[in-house]
């Protein structure tokens, strides 16, 4: 007897909560179907979607050359494969967790301590994500997430673990700053659907927005988590891409200052694939106060350890303060410059762009590029920026961004050349939707001016991928 | 402002809360008597040696000649720092292409090239530990259950039920048929389940078995299928010491018994295999989940995001697997050095009488103790392992942790230390079993009329026996 196939597999394996099943991925078929090269495929999709740190790797691999004992594979390091590749204890290796609380402190000045003790590993910061929801929240339950987040959090906290996420709403009326009301609103509404919230997760610096969280809104969302007796968790990995003022301020900065918090209520997730530029390896890492998390946590990282090689080898980089000082200071440096370049570019085709000192991408505002203010408007320009202008951009709606027309863009995954062809044909885009179009604009304008006003806020409301439609947001602010 | 501080126990999760991971079990005290006081043939000659760890070591001087030899296999050599970037941000859950075909070679050359596997099925894990879990999210639902025949793999409760929710049931082997599973023990654990309204959706095999130490044979392997088939449930079939069979019986694995089932549902099948025991890389975390239903693959593979193998440690595991001289020739070397040790190990406990289940794979042997007890009960198991431990300085893992329906097995492993600790470890038994038939001829006559009886055995918290889903002995 065969039954079908959704008979056979569970409800996880049977629904869409991998998220991948959004239209968003087509920018990305669009790129692998046509990469953009610059000799062998010219008029190819540029990568413009992807938050990678490819702007360092020099300093990464004149370490590496220098530094053989570091590798288990050279001969001066080989005497230690055994015991590299059998050490299976979840703790991890010891050096491994100091040269990485030691990392995190220089990121943060030296003003704050982690302890080693704290670090545990997890498969990137997907895994960290996944399993710290595993620790804190039953299913069913809640976080509140901020919004325009990263689309994976969608995955990483609810696909297996049953979890709910409930949006934050933030708008660009105030550039897209949390506020207490925001909070305070979106727990409401959680309450009112007979839903438990069990944390706030904050992402700073923040994905998509390239901003950091200021002081006050840090100790904001602490007290608001302590009134609530609820987590906060504080993804942290883009805290390294930090490269202009203002500066970034850790929760943990914010913790050593407020003695009457609770720190059982605080955690940080971390991985090195931003500020290093190391996905493939894979190296997430859980930081929590709470002793019982840290307890369960590492028992939960048998599930996504980090390969022992890679412990060794990372152990070693990051142990060279010499190293990690140089590095952090012209990692920074780089990123500044080229997002410089890159907002500058946008600007004198009068695009703007959201002021941040952080992050791998700008968050660039097109709306007045868009044919109406709508997410189908957005949708549209979208696929024309990936159809006609060949650059994969991500869309303010796969971010569940509460306003169609911003776009993230990334800039530190490519060359200067590459980045000065993507701007040229922006460029190219921005004048021909001013020309082509301002005329047609300024008929349809004051035609559909009365009827868009109208039917803004509904179609905002009544998007397939508006936050807005989540029950549990009734209101706009 | 003002901050309260609450009681704990409302801040954390029903997992985290519980005790689904398994490790606050009394066999944790075996590996605390290592920790603090582990043997050391000069520094600490009287300390505790660990037999509890299934670890493979004794081929390492052939990797280590390999890794000299090949220096491109590395991101961090003179020879091949040139691929240090595209290696470090390469993070598609693919997997690098190399390195999904080297995994299926190897497993293709470790099955003598019977069958033939689709380096596009390849999913990576976090080990065989993520391999287990992410297949049970896939297959099952929350409180629906999986059957594992006993004794079984102590890390199964915790990687197939903990976060996710799912049950496992046992199917009862016993050592009056060698621990093989029956058709009838399938029936009836299946029959258990259903009358308590749990419903099965798989069977899970370890073949070759941890801890027995035996093959799965043909026929088995063939009742599994139809079973499964007939119940319409999955198989998935644990594999991952695959390579630790010496001589014969050789290792059928479900791939080949599939090869001959054209008209098998080939969608209910998977694999979990890991290089951990194989090649004896437990800190590499390369874990696989290979399943012949393109749906399972294309589910997993979404969740290896959790898990990936670090790229790094890919790159390598490509170098080495599709170097097939040295493949053919580490396999035999080391098939042949894990048969010798296992037959040093049988002979030396032969020779003080004591005998364990025949078997010619795994990293141990399931030893037979059950004379050594002072009853046949888990509390007198529990008793003469805490006296191997703290007296004898063994850390053996007992027959109870495995789920082991009879008292008085316990595993031994053999592969994780030298020839001369080995030796030390033989000595320490022997003395050991020579002081107790010393003091059994002693207490033999007035113990004759204490014995205790068999049904002592069901009524210990430990023994499978006391779940309810099992009702009678066969």
């Amino acid at each position: 007897m065969l039954g079908s196939q959704e008979y056979i597999l569970s409800k996880i394996a049977s629904n869409d909560g991998h998220g991948e099943n959004s239209a968003f991925f087509d920018g990305w078929k669009a790129y692998d179907a046509d990469p953009y090269h610059p000799t062998k495929n010219p008029n190819g999709v540029i990568q413009m979607g992807l938050a990678e740190n490819q702007l360092s790797f020099d300093l990464v691999e004149e370490w590496v050359r220098n530094n053989p004992m570091a590798s288990i594979c050279t001969p001066e390091g080989a005497s230690q494969f055994k015991d590299i590749a059998i050490f299976q204890d979840y703790h991890g290796l010891p050096e491994f967790r100091n040269a990485v609380a030691r990392f995190m402190e220089k990121v943060r000045g030296d003003r704050v301590r982690f302890d080693p003790d704290r670090i545990v590993m997890s498969g990137g910061a997907t895994g960290a994500q996944e399993t710290l929801t595993f620790c804190l929240a039953d299913p069913g339950e809640a976080l509140l997430v901020p919004t325009p987040y990263y689309p994976a959090n969608d995955r990483d906290l609810t696909w297996r673990t049953g979890v709910e996420l409930v949006p934050v709403i933030c708008d660009s009326s105030n550039g897209f700053k949390m506020t207490r009301d925001g909070l305070e609103a979106a727990y409401k509404a959680a309450l009112d659907s007979n839903t438990t919230v069990k944390g706030l997760l904050l992402n700073n610096p923040s994905n998509p927005l390239g901003t950091v969280l200021d002081r006050e809104a840090l100790s904001m969302a602490l007290s608001f988590t302590n009134d609530k007796n609820i987590h906060l968790i504080c993804d942290e990995i883009y805290s390294a891409t930090v490269f202009d003022e203002p500066g970034f301020v850790s929760i943990a900065e914010i913790l050593a200052e407020s003695p009457d918090a609770n720190p059982d209520l605080v955690h940080i997730v971390y991985s090195l694939s931003k500020d290093l530029g190391f996905p493939g390896f894979r190296v997430g890492i859980l930081y929590s106060y709470n002793d019982a998390v840290v307890c369960c946590a590492r028992k939960m990282s048998s599930f996504g350890l980090v390969s022992t090689q890679t412990q060794r080898m990372l152990a070693s980089m990051l142990a060279d303060e010499e190293f990690v000082g140089k590095f952090l200071a012209e990692s920074a440096a780089r990123l500044g410059a080229r997002r410089a370049a890159m907002c500058q570019g946008l600007a004198q085709m009068g695009v703007g762009s959201l002021k941040g000192s952080a992050g791998l991408y700008c968050w660039m505002d097109l709306r007045r590029l868009l044919k109406a203010a709508t997410f189908e408007a957005e949708m549209e320009l979208w696929r024309v920026i990936v159809n006609d202008v060949r650059i994969n951009v991500s869309p303010g709606a796969s971010f569940h961004c509460a306003e169609p027309g911003w776009f993230r863009v990334c800039f530190a995954n490519m060359d200067e050349e590459t980045m000065r062809v993507a701007l040229s044909r922006i460029s190219k885009l921005v004048v021909q939707s001013k020309s082509g179009e301002a005329r047609k604009q300024c008929r349809r304008r004051s035609k559909l001016e009365i009827s868009l006003s109208f039917r803004r806020l509904e179609e905002i409301m009544m998007s397939p991928h508006s936050p807005m439609t989540s029950p549990l947001v009734r209101t706009m602010t | 402002m003002e901050f309260k501080s609450r009681n704990q126990g409302q801040l954390l999760s029903k997992i985290a809360t519980n005790d689904g991971h398994g490790e606050n079990s009394p066999y944790f005290d075996g590996w605390k008597a290592y920790d603090s006081d582990p043997y050391h043939p000069t520094e600490n000659p009287h300390g505790v040696i660990q037999m509890g760890l299934a670890e493979n070591q004794l081929c390492f001087d052939l990797i280590q000649e390999w890794i000299k030899n090949n220096p491109k296999a590395s991101i961090c050599t003179a020879e091949g720092a040139a691929d240090f970037k595209d290696i470090a941000i390469y993070q598609d859950y693919h997997g690098l292409p190399q390195f999904r075909n080297a995994v299926a070679r190897f497993m293709e050359k470790v099955r003598g090239n019977r069958v033939r596997f689709d380096p596009d099925r390849i999913v990576m894990s976090g080990g065989a530990t993520g391999a287990q879990e992410t297949l049970a999210f896939c297959l099952v639902d929350r409180g629906e259950a999986l059957l594992v025949p006993t004794p079984y793999y102590p890390g199964n409760d915790r990687d197939l039920t903990w976060r996710t929710g799912v049950k496992l049931v046992p199917v009862v082997c016993e050592s009056s048929d060698a621990f093989q599973i029956t058709r009838a023990a399938l029936e009836a654990a299946y029959k258990q389940a259903q009358d308590s309204n749990i419903r099965v959706k798989g069977l899970l095999l370890n073949n070759p078995s941890n801890p027995l130490g035996t093959v799965i044979d043909r026929q088995t392997l063939q009742e599994s299928l139809d079973f499964t088939a007939d119940k319409n449930i999955h198989l998935i079939c644990d594999e991952i010491y695959s390579a630790t069979v010496s001589g014969q019986p050789g290792f059928t694995s479900i791939a080949e018994v599939v090869q001959e089932n054209p008209h098998c549902n080939l969608d209910l099948v998977h694999i979990v295999y890991s290089l951990s025991k194989d090649l004896g890389f437990p800190g590499f975390r390369v874990g696989v989940v290979y399943s012949y239903n393109d749906a399972v693959v294309s589910c997993a593979r979404k969740m290896s995001s959790f898990g990936l193998v670090s790229t790094q440690t890919q790159r390598l595991i490509a170098g080495m697997l599709s170097d097939e001289e040295f493949v053919d020739g580490f396999l035999a070397e080391s098939r042949r050095r894990l048969g010798k040790r296992r037959a040093d190990m049988c002979e030396g406990l032969g020779q003080v009488g004591i005998w364990n289940l025949e078997g010619n794979a795994g990293l141990f042997c399931w030893m037979d103790l059950r004379r050594l007890l002072k009853a046949a009960t888990y509390e007198a198991e529990l008793e003469l392992w805490r006296l191997i431990v703290n007296e004898v300085k063994l850390n053996v893992s007992p027959g109870a942790a495995f789920h082991c329906s009879e008292p008085g097995w316990f595993r031994v492993c053999f592969a994780n230390m030298d020839d001369e600790t080995m030796e030390v470890a033989m000595e320490r038994i022997r003395k050991f079993v020579a002081r107790k038939q010393r003091r059994r001829m002693e207490l033999e006559v007035s113990l004759s009329f204490r014995r205790r009886r068999d049904e002592l055995v069901m009524m210990s918290p430990h023994s499978p026996m006391a779940s309810p889903l099992v009702r009678a002995r066969t």
